[in-house]
């Protein structure tokens, strides 16, 4: 794979990310616990949205081939997406949503923080303006979790089981491959191992405010990267991108 | 456990600095993070501040309105704490 | 309106405290364009009126977030899409400015909350009708906003202070609202046939409910003499319905889509336009609890709040052990 090749499908992973968790979450909408927790779930939801389209939109400048943010959201079949499998995962109730949202961004935050210091400008240009809004999410999905960690008995083992549930899809972060090896080099781009630290760090740190236990490292899924997905995705393409698909080439 | 509700904040918020913080209504939260928190995703979504105060509705000391005569209005007769109130020939300058 | 369901008819406020003189008085506060604040005295038939008036006014925009987010996660393009959940989550927002208006009358978001699950209280009927195509997003921006603003403009001047200036914020943040959708069902009618036709089909179904919206006929409304001598309400129904057709039969024309109204015209003496009669029965079904979509809506409402129940008890637990550990 040819350097420019890399970046670009790395800028569609970033981009991936931050659409499917989106539709996720913009799933619940008009069922939060909470009208306060309502607005809060959207205004993360617009940003994800907001990031999605400024690297879809780059991927494509990249590209040079004239597609769009449109055609790579609604335009490209589930095996070309290549979101992490956590993020496609349901979203069941609040608290597996919310375990969800506090892996992902523990990990996302420190991503970006990475990818400011990185030597293409346009993708450190996108993620400093994505760090500020991954900041206040993490801090509001870290507080949410110690509440529900330290709240009652009921909710202290609900969130327990989420965490032990989607454990297993936290591994992928982590695991380089060909394309995050040559964004390293390349662009000095992230380094996943170090990644990997700081996120244990903060992540042990939030788990034993909540009173929870940090689950063991099992067997970890992986291949969403890679465009291996898990049943889930497929249904929500179908949803999201059934209006493009059933007029091709409309302006909406 | 109980079945009370939240309790309600009082939101201030700062436009921009150099301007005091102002009311711009209420939420409800649990703890006080919450409801920073809670304040700022539902009165800053249109970058309304730079700062923001919240206080428990229930810790805020107000007048009674049936005092508003006691409290206020001996101040009306003191016309004299205004400025208008002494005449100045023209011609008298910087005053 | 958003609080039609007030025009139905309310046994309780018919009681009222207060002395002649205290009447009075507050009458000429209220005539002399004063605001009324929270903790003043008011006749206890004002404070009613206007906890039903925001709790429904706030429970049409809780429930009013669902016929529009049901198109979340099927809007075309990423732009419609972050333009259709702003305004999603924007109605979140104006019911929380007005349980928070309510509030200051002494009444608690959860009683409001109690009320609107157990059926008790009223909703903007237009919310129980169905989205079920994309332009249907564009009409209610357009119609359901646009009818919405008519009447809420008005209220920023309504005698009751919290309520004023909530309203004040909501329709600041409105403006976008009705624009959005008129430039989505422009965006339609330039396209292709199939987006035109969706685009009419939409106006065709939701042009008599936004015409209900306004309330009954100024003839059957039952309470808006009180309510307007209180200033908490400006226009009457059927003032604020013709002006609502006025401007936006000329709109649907620029549009190219037909108003279904046979009976629709202009009448070049006065200006203004004619129209058919509206399905009152239909209205008053629907108010009554049998749309189309009632019954879901509320379910949706319900098991939303149920399944929150947890989480909500969590926190409190959360706080009060975070409270006695620091008083320890």
């Amino acid at each position: 794979m040819s350097n420019d090749q890399a970046l670009i499908n790395y800028t569609l992973r970033l981009a991936d990310n931050a659409l499917i968790l989106s539709q996720r979450m913009i799933e619940l909408v008009a069922a939060a616990p909470e009208l306060e927790e309502e607005l809060a779930n959207a205004n993360f939801a617009l940003d994800f949205i907001g990031q999605a389209r400024l690297f879809y939109s780059y991927a494509g400048e990249l590209e040079g081939k004239g597609r769009g943010e449109d055609d790579f959201a609604f335009m490209r079949d589930e095996n070309e997406f290549c979101n992490l499998l956590l993020l496609e995962q349901p979203n069941g109730h609040f608290g597996d949503a919310l375990v969800r949202q506090f892996l992902f961004e523990a990990f996302y935050g420190h991503l970006l923080d990475a990818l400011t210091h990185c030597s293409d400008k346009g993708l450190a240009e996108i993620a400093a303006r994505a760090i500020k809004e991954v900041k206040y999410h993490c801090r509001h999905s870290s507080q949410w979790l110690v509440r529900l960690g330290d709240g009652t008995e009921l909710s202290h083992e609900c969130v327990q089981v989420s965490l032990d549930d989607v454990w297993r899809y936290t591994g992928e972060m982590f695991v380089a491959d060909e394309i995050d090896t040559a964004i390293q080099e390349n662009i000095d781009g992230p380094d996943l191992g170090a990644i990997r630290a700081l996120w244990k760090r903060d992540v042990e740190k939030t788990v034993a405010e909540a009173t929870l236990r940090l689950p063991v490292d099992e067997w970890m899924a992986s291949g969403g990267k890679q465009g291996q997905h898990s049943e889930h995705l497929g249904f929500m393409l179908a949803e999201m991108q059934y209006l493009q698909r059933s007029f091709p080439g409309e302006t909406w | 456990m109980s079945k009370q509700e939240w309790p309600l904040y009082e939101v201030f918020i700062r436009s921009k600095s150099g301007l005091s913080h102002r009311h711009a209504g209420s939420i409800h939260a649990t703890d006080d993070q919450m409801a920073l928190d809670n304040a700022r995703d539902t009165y800053t979504r249109r970058c309304e501040g730079v700062s923001l105060w919240v206080v428990r509705s229930d810790r805020i000391i107000a007048s009674d309105p049936a005092e508003t005569a006691a409290f206020f209005e001996p101040a009306e007769d003191k016309i004299y704490r205004h400025p208008t109130f002494y005449e100045i020939p023209d011609g008298v300058e910087n005053l | 309106m958003y609080t039609q369901g007030l025009d139905q008819g309310d046994k309780e406020t018919q009681a009222s405290a207060g002395t002649p003189e205290q009447l009075a008085a507050f009458q000429e506060r209220i005539d002399a364009e004063e605001k009324i604040e929270a903790k003043d005295w008011m006749p206890e038939a004002y404070r009613r009126t206007l906890i039903r008036q925001i709790s429904q006014h706030a429970h049409s925009e809780v429930i009013g977030m669902q016929p529009e987010g049901n198109w979340l996660t099927r809007a075309p393009s990423l732009k419609r899409k972050a333009i259709l959940l702003a305004k999603v989550q924007d109605e979140g927002g104006h019911g929380l400015y007005l349980y928070s208006a309510a509030e200051t009358l002494g009444i608690s978001r959860d009683q409001m909350v109690a009320d609107l699950l157990s059926g008790k209280a009223k909703y903007s009927s237009i919310f129980n009708y169905p989205t079920v195509n994309w332009a249907d997003i564009g009409a209610i921006g357009w119609l359901v906003d646009g009818a919405a603003i008519m009447n809420q403009i008005p209220l920023c001047r309504c005698s009751y202070g919290p309520y004023a200036r909530a309203m004040v914020r909501v329709c600041k943040e409105e403006s976008f609202h009705q624009r959005q959708g008129y430039e989505l069902l422009l965006t339609l009618c330039r396209g292709s046939a199939e987006q035109k036709a969706m685009a009419q089909d939409a106006l065709n179904r939701w042009w008599w409910p936004s015409l209900m919206m306004f309330g009954p006929n100024d003839s059957e409304s039952k309470h808006s003499a009180q309510s307007m001598a209180w200033k908490i309400k400006r226009f009457s129904n059927d003032e604020l319905r013709q002006k609502f057709v006025d401007v936006t039969v000329q709109q649907a024309e620029f549009l190219g889509i037909s108003v279904p109204d046979p009976d629709l015209k202009l009448d070049k003496k006065t200006g203004h336009y004619t129209f058919g009669e509206i399905d009152w029965q239909e209205f008053i079904d629907v108010i009554a609890g049998n749309g189309p979509c009632n019954k879901q809506r509320l379910e949706k409402r319900q098991k939303a709040h149920s399944d929150g129940e947890w989480v909500r008890e969590a926190a409190q637990a959360y706080a009060s052990k975070q409270a006695a550990r620091a008083a320890a």
